[in-house]
């Protein structure tokens, strides 16, 4: 059964009727969402209420038990995270999906690195590009690191982020999920995450922000959905809304 | 010029580097001139291959951010098998396949059953050293199998070659294939695949590498080394011992630690294993040579590892508490 929800009129992902479980328990029960194209979409929701559990399957760490995703209309399964990738989303993770014992430029492109020579798959990085390529993607997004060598362990919790926005963003996705981006950041490096997901849509992105804190959803969303128990309880464009509404149904 | 200082400061093999030329200094004085002759570097060059080829592997591996206890093992089981099949009449270069194709089987359980039931490899491995080594027993019967000289290329792996007949062929397979280890860490794809793997496992799955088959065929190239340089060893003395590569598991282990490699994973350098190794030889030979107990030996391996481990983490806090222009 598929309840009533706003439909969109372009969704570039849509969600139809999604269950989850984990090892019994009932983490998804029938989610269906359009995500409107260029739109940026704050999700919000307690502990428990099934954001990461919709997140993950988006970002294709996990298959649903039930229902389907929808990309640009087509109805997709994805069984890795590199079939995300492929489909244009790129995902920015809550504990930062960086590798501090490796350097920015080798961060970057984890997984899609550039090759001068390969052979089934395996070949010779292109060190040179990758270098350069991380300048140009870090300067993309505002950020001033002095060596695409730099280990990322050396770097603070929001250089870490700028650079995994970076990376999403070098890779020209189309939808861009944010995990909880603005976790133990500055209140200086909050507002730069808030300003970067205004700036999506101009740069033709859809972004979809998971957060706790409904300031930073209401400062730089279009659209707030919040989940509880594994449901929609609400869905309703930032100005048809306020902050006490969605908390009143959480 | 500081960034130069800081980037030197972390090299994880630095502190093994330092050691080293100290300890050769040290045993060079201590022995009288002797342990730099030619005559004795033919005998540490000559039976550092086989030590360092395992330490290459088992570096590779924990780089990677897994265990491997059973290369003493796979070290004798590969050159029994071959033997036994030598002694049934078969000729040379099958029995070696076969015997190569065994050691990438066990590797290859090693890691499946590692990741299949998430298990720590240290108990696979641990599980894995004492069935190989059984299995070597019983497949030599009791009575280690002579190897007949005459139908090996001896000159292709242990004969003594270079300049002044210095090194053994066995230490230009060891270079090749140290070469090929190392460049495929550092230059490839896949070097930066075992990189994540083992230095932050939630993201390199996020990134979408596929951690499973990365870590199998680490698993695999350290079997596939350990068992090689089993062959080697038996090369070179004639006949394969049931017994022999006891605690080199461990040795092993040492020499990628001596060498810079964090058993947590993600950080180390095939150069610092193989460091590492050349500081037991010289440490082993030296020792001799300087006439002190050769009881001694292991109490220096034991220090030197410790030793090694804190001069590290020193001097990697100093590199990156140093600060270079932002």
């Amino acid at each position: 059964m598929t309840d009533a929800f706003r439909k969109a009129k372009d969704p570039v992902i849509s969600v139809r009727n999604l269950h989850k479980w984990y090892s019994g328990v009932h983490a998804l029960r029938g989610v269906s969402l359009d995500f409107e194209r260029n739109e940026a979409v704050g999700l919000v929701g307690d502990n428990g209420a099934g954001k990461s559990t919709l997140i993950s399957i988006l970002s294709g760490l996990h298959a649903p038990d039930e229902g389907e995703v929808l990309v640009d209309g087509r109805p997709v399964r994805m069984k890795g995270p590199r079939d995300a990738m492929d489909q244009g989303i790129e995902t920015i993770y809550q504990y930062n999906s960086m590798v501090p014992s490796m350097s920015i430029a080798r961060n970057l492109f984890i997984g899609r690195e550039p090759l001068k020579a390969s052979f089934l798959g395996l070949g010779i990085l292109d060190e040179a590009r990758m270098r350069a390529e991380s300048v140009a993607a870090i300067a993309d997004v505002d950020l001033h690191l002095r060596s695409p060598d730099a280990m990322v362990g050396e770097l603070s919790g929001g250089q870490r982020q700028g650079v995994a926005i970076a990376r999403a963003m070098h890779f020209k996705s189309k939808v861009l999920i944010l995990d909880e981006p603005t976790n133990h950041l500055s209140v200086k490096e909050t507002n730069k995450v808030i300003g970067f997901v205004k700036s999506l849509a101009a740069q033709k992105v859809t972004g979809i922000f998971i957060s706790h804190n409904m300031h930073h959803v209401f400062a730089c969303c279009d659209r707030v959905v919040a989940m509880a128990q594994g449901r929609v309880v609400l869905d309703r464009r930032i100005g048809e809304t306020s902050i006490e509404e969605v908390h009143e149904v959480l | 010029m500081r960034l130069l200082v800081k980037t030197f400061l972390q090299k994880p093999e630095l502190a093994a580097v330092l050691l080293l030329v100290l300890l050769i200094v040290l045993f060079q004085v201590l022995s009288n001139g002797i342990f730099l002759s030619a005559a004795n570097l033919r005998g540490v060059l000559g039976l550092l291959p086989e030590m360092a080829l395992v330490a290459v592997g088992v570096t590779l591996l924990m780089i990677c951010g897994e265990f491997d206890l059973s290369v003493g093992s796979v070290f004798a089981l590969m050159p029994m098998s071959m033997a036994v099949l030598m002694a049934q009449g078969w000729p040379f270069l099958p029995s070696v396949l076969v015997g190569l194709m065994l050691c990438a089987a066990i590797g290859f359980a090693n890691g499946w059953l590692t990741i299949r039931f998430a298990i720590p490899s240290f108990i696979t491995t641990l599980g894995m050293l004492f069935m190989a080594r059984s299995l070597t027993v019983v497949i030599s019967g009791g009575f280690p199998p002579r190897l007949d000289l005459e139908r090996i290329p001896e000159h292709l792996f242990v004969a003594f070659v270079g300049p002044g007949e210095l090194i053994r062929a066995s230490f230009l397979w060891f270079l090749g294939l140290a070469l090929v280890v190392s460049l495929l860490l550092s230059r490839t794809n896949f070097g930066n695949w075992v990189r994540a793997t083992g230095g932050f496992l939630p993201a390199a799955n996020a990134m979408g590498i596929p951690t499973a088959r990365v870590k199998i065929a680490c698993f695999m190239i350290c079997s596939l080394l350990a068992g090689f340089a089993g062959m080697i060893q038996v090369l070179r003395v004639g006949s394969p011992l049931p017994s022999m590569g006891e605690g080199m598991e461990l040795a092993a282990v040492a020499a990628a630690v001596i060498g810079g490699t964090v058993l947590t994973g993600g950080i180390g350098s095939i150069l610092g294993g193989i460091i590492g190794a050349v500081l037991i030889r010289v440490i082993d030979n030296g020792l001799v040579l300087s006439r002190v107990d050769s009881n001694w030996f292991k109490f220096a391996i034991g220090a030197l590892t410790i030793l090694a481990v804190v001069g590290n983490a020193w001097l990697r806090k100093r590199g990156r508490a140093m600060k270079v222009e932002g």
